[in-house]
């Protein structure tokens, strides 16, 4: 029996320690500064806007981890000193390690810009930016949001909830451009519109303005938008500050071996934070998803438990909900036109709903995206991993159709249209 | 515009508290006569509420009066028919002396109503014939056993006021007293409490129509009325006094029966009763809400669809058909009520009541029952017990509309998952040995089962489980733990189709993969209070005993995770691998 330490409870450590105790005996320690109790923090949009509690977005109930002797402690480490195997927290206690998984996060990424310190300005990461943004936004009636990504639309989504008049300034000519196709994306941009939000495309933030408290913005074009509210979400960046000056090696991120190893032995990395020395084939080095976070979290128990295991995550998967407008992907997804890859794209006249099925030379499925409809995941990896051919693909849509039933299908209009 | 609709439901909701300070009851001779069978006991009780004849009188004094006249009419009646002392005397000093017999005792008894007390001594009295007593003491406490028991069974029952009949009388003559604005301005008082608050819901749900589409939830966890806070309360304590006052002291609602004495008489050509005005609030409760519901997903048709099929069973099976049967001289019946929830189908008075009205009875009888064994089975074999508790059920009808504000206040805990299990079970055993027992009198004619009654088996079901869980805390308790307390703690007929579609069904609700992020609005909104998340989150399907299938998991969903579907019952509980 070792002890293993986990720094983080996010779902990469946390799954991390589930499964190790899972399949072991050792002592667990998992240590957060944030919140005692795992939370999910996709979920936080949902407290603000008052579907939820906090305590809804736990997803075991406070019990669990004494039953599964899995140590809690709330606590900001400041140190690691791998040749003395232990950790140090703020406090001055010492924790020794035998094996020491680093499931750090991310942290937003700042804006170098004067201003940034008024108040009513700030990101949306952790539970505490959460509750600063309640405060924040109290009698709020304008608020800009910076950022074309995933934070950014969901903060949108928050403000507006709260009937506060919201402007999303986006640095791309579309939103989320840099991942999505050009359809999808301008399909975004119209249900963005179409909720009441202000959006301000090719333009970021250049002067921040106000006393105290933000009063105003400037953008690139020189148009000025009052405010009391700026939301900065133009991206997270790994959470590795306090490394710095430890033994333990970054670049962008902690750099981590096929098996999720740092540089040094019985320190692992796993989630946010971690870059990978060679990532597997068509996948990037840094992937600051829900479900890398959860695989890592997974393979690195196995690593402890069973010894050497390579990080495999298989075929890439991802999905988001726009406002009201959900979005599944799988496998290799351009978000430009690609010498050796075509694709066919369908999208309804009707309401807001698209699929496209990305094809290779071959012209067999390596991609496949949907808006507003829901799709199987274990079809869609199936028809990706044996390469089957667009006539097949459209001949089987029924397959892969995840809607709730008795919902409109698709499947008939997808079959028989033009291929764009 | 929903500011206006507000102050309307709020008006409505005020004239309807309104009704009963300002109605009031004139009692005349003929109506006590009218109400009260047998001249000799009318006359009785008219002398006694001479007092407030022709006068306007409150509910409240009016129950107190007639509470007090009952007492001294029962007085005055014992006092005529009930052995007397001195007679008691004498059958004692006999026993002491001789051993009894029938002409020995008659003799004793002299007076005008001699003829009455040699009978009810005979019927009670006839297994002392043949016997002796060594004191006067010993006899004379048996003697006073059976006057009690001439009195309490033979003398109050036939003669003067037993509890049933003080109820029936106190109803009765509440109703046909009553005065005031549902007399006076039917219409109008009908449009002013309940047509305002239509309206004014109608308006609300309407106004949600300029948003677009898509979940809203947003501050469900704020609103007063929808997150345990005073606004909860107050709906809570509402719902929960109403709830009493119907099943157990319906007497005090009369004011607020009389409101829907039109609706009564345009659909069955007579006034109405308090189960009718409680079928009629049921049924607009779940037409107004379900239009609610409707406009809150209409980007899901399988919510659509699911709302207009409770909403349709609910008016046309539940509240129109059996109405019109009874306008047809056929016996009053709710084709979709399945046994055992409908824990009284088996009941003497009800198998009489269906044998008696020949071939469409018979048609009854056999189509309840066919339901309940084969009907049951099968539907949640091949769908899930979706097809009744949230597509037919009036119960779940209610739930998913009127209710369906209130679904996330439902426990998720393991504990409350533990409760559930005991619970529900429980009531389900209980109901089926009730239904034996009432079963075994029905056929022997013996009322004792391992010497238990069966009658105060049937009692004791039907005021604890029928009106006190169905109805008091079922609904009651919706602002407080959801809108299913009933269905999942409690419904027998749940605890029954639950038991299939663990065991052997076709229905799951399908895990998409990988893609669940945990954030938990599945579990949150899932009103049988399922922890949907510990499944989805682990890559495996949903296949739970309580689950409805009421979709809502399923909607709320930001990531497509899950879907209800039915397929090959046997591979329903692998995990699909994508989450180790």
């Amino acid at each position: 029996m070792s002890k293993v330490v986990i720094i983080g409870n996010g779902i990469a450590g946390i799954t991390a320690a589930r499964h190790i105790r899972k399949d072991s005996d050792h002592e667990i320690v998992v240590i957060s500064a944030e919140s005692k109790y795992f939370f999910s923090r996709t979920a936080l949009m949902y407290i603000y806007m008052g579907h939820m509690k906090f305590e809804h977005t736990q997803p075991y109930e406070n019990w669990f981890w004494n039953k599964n002797n899995i140590q809690l402690v709330q606590a900001y480490v400041t140190k690691i000193e791998s040749d003395k195997k232990h950790i140090l927290l703020q406090s001055g206690e010492v924790i020794p390690y035998d094996k020491l998984i680093l499931a750090l996060g991310s942290k937003p990424r700042e804006m170098p810009l004067d201003g940034i310190n008024l108040l009513g300005v700030q990101s949306l990461y952790s539970k505490q930016d959460l509750y600063l943004m309640e405060i924040n936004t109290e009698g709020v009636k304008q608020a800009v949001v910076v950022g074309g990504g995933l934070i950014g639309i969901e903060m949108a989504e928050m403000l507006h909830s709260r009937g506060i008049h919201v402007t999303l300034v986006v640095r791309e000519d579309s939103y989320w451009n840099m991942v999505l196709p050009a359809e999808e994306s301008q399909m975004v941009n119209r249900h963005i519109i179409s909720r009441g939000i202000d959006l301000k495309l090719s333009q970021t933030v250049s002067e921040i303005i106000g006393d105290t408290k933000i009063e105003r913005v400037i953008l690139d074009d020189k148009s000025i938008l009052n405010c009391q509210f700026l939301g900065i979400t133009i991206g997270v960046d790994a959470n590795i500050d306090f490394l710095k000056n430890s033994e333990i090696e970054t670049n962008r991120g902690i750099l981590v071996d096929d098996n999720l190893q740092t540089n040094i032995e019985d320190i692992y990395a796993i989630g946010d934070c971690v870059e990978l020395q060679n990532p597997p084939e068509g996948r990037r080095a840094m992937e600051p998803v829900w479900y890398t976070g959860r695989i890592m979290g997974e393979t690195v128990a196995a690593n402890i438990c069973h010894g050497p295991r390579k990080y495999e995550p298989g075929i890439w998967f991802n999905s988001a909900k726009f406002f009201d407008l959900e979005y599944q992907t799988y496998g290799f997804v351009p978000s430009s036109p690609q010498d050796g890859y075509d694709s066919f794209y369908w999208e309804d006249k009707k309401s807001e709903r698209s699929i496209r099925i990305v094809l290779n030379t071959d012209k067999t499925v390596v991609g496949i995206v949907s808006m507003g409809i829901r799709i199987r995941h274990e079809v869609c990896e199936n028809w990706i991993e044996s390469g089957k051919t667009l006539d097949y693909a459209l001949s089987h849509l029924a397959d892969i159709d995840f809607d709730p039933e008795l919902c409109r299908k698709f499947e008939k209009e997808v079959a028989t249209s033009n291929p764009v | 515009m929903q500011k206006i609709y507000t102050y309307l439901i709020i008006a409505g909701f005020f004239v309807f508290l309104a009704i009963p300070f300002s109605s009031f009851h004139v009692l005349t001779p003929n109506t006590v006569h009218e109400v009260i069978e047998g001249s000799e006991r009318a006359s009785l009780l008219d002398n006694e509420l001479r007092s407030i004849m022709g006068g306007e009188i409150g509910n409240l004094p009016l129950q107190r009066q007639l509470n007090q006249a009952f007492e001294v009419a029962n007085g005055s009646i014992l006092a005529k028919y009930s052995l007397t002392d001195e007679q008691i005397g004498n059958v004692a000093g006999l026993m002491v002396t001789n051993r009894l017999n029938k002409s020995s005792i008659d003799s004793l008894f002299s007076g005008p109503e001699a003829e009455f007390q040699k009978s009810a001594f005979s019927n009670y009295g006839n297994w002392l014939y043949g016997k002796a007593y060594a004191t006067e003491e010993a006899s004379l406490q048996v003697l006073e056993t059976i006057r009690e028991n001439i009195n309490n069974y033979e003398i109050i029952p036939k003669l003067g006021f037993d509890r049933y009949q003080k109820k029936n009388i106190k109803y009765g003559l509440a109703k046909a007293s009553l005065t005031g604005p549902s007399i006076t301005h039917p219409w109008l008082t009908l449009f002013l409490s309940f047509g305002l608050i239509i309206i004014g819901t109608l308006g609300l749900s309407f106004a949600q129509l300029i948003e677009p589409a898509g979940i809203k939830n947003n501050d469900v966890f704020k609103h007063p009325a929808t997150s345990r806070k005073w606004l909860g309360g107050i709906i809570g304590v509402f719902l929960i006094g109403f709830y009493i006052i119907l099943y157990f002291y319906p007497e005090f609602m009369i004011s607020w029966v009389a409101i829907v004495d039109p609706i009564s008489y345009l659909l069955k050509g007579s006034g109405a009763g308090h189960f009718f005005l409680y079928g009629f609030i049921y049924t607009v409760s779940v037409l107004v809400m379900g239009v609610r519901m409707i406009i809150k997903y209409r980007h899901n048709r399988y919510q659509i669809i699911r709302t207009i099929s409770v909403m349709f069973f609910q008016t046309v099976l539940a509240f129109l058909l059996p109405e019109i049967l009874v306008r047809l001289n056929q016996p009053y019946f709710d084709f979709k009520n399945i046994w055992p929830l409908d824990y009284d189908f088996f009941f003497d008075f009800e198998l009489n009541k269906l044998i008696a009205s020949g071939q469409i009875g018979i048609f009854m009888l056999v189509w309840g029952i066919t339901l309940a064994l084969i009907g049951v089975p099968l539907f949640t074999y091949f769908y899930g017990k979706r097809w009744y508790c949230s597509w037919v059920c009036g119960c779940g009808g209610l739930a998913e509309t009127l209710g369906d504000p209130f679904r996330q206040l439902s426990d998720k805990s393991l504990k409350a998952w533990k409760f559930e299990q005991g619970s529900i079970y429980t009531v389900l055993v209980f109901a089926v040995v009730m239904t034996i027992g009432v079963l075994y009198t029905y056929f022997t004619g013996a009322s004792q089962v391992l010497g238990i009654n069966t009658f105060s088996m049937r009692e004791v079901y039907g005021a604890v489980i029928g009106a006190g869980f169905a109805g008091v805390i079922g609904t009651g308790f919706y602002p407080f733990m959801g809108n299913r307390v009933w269905c999942r703690f409690g419904c027998p007929l749940a605890g029954y189709m639950g038991i299939i579609q663990r065991i052997k069904s076709r229905f799951r609700i399908t895990t998409n993969g990988g893609q669940c992020i945990s954030c938990g609005n599945c579990s949150t909104y899932c009103e049988m209070g399922i922890d949907v998340r510990a499944y989805a989150q682990k890559g495996e399907n949903i296949v739970r005993a309580s689950c409805v299938g009421c979709g809502v998991c399923a909607a709320v969903c930001p990531r497509g995770v899950l879907k209800l579907e039915n397929g090959p019952s046997e591979d329903r509980f692998e995990a699909n691998g994508f989450i180790k």
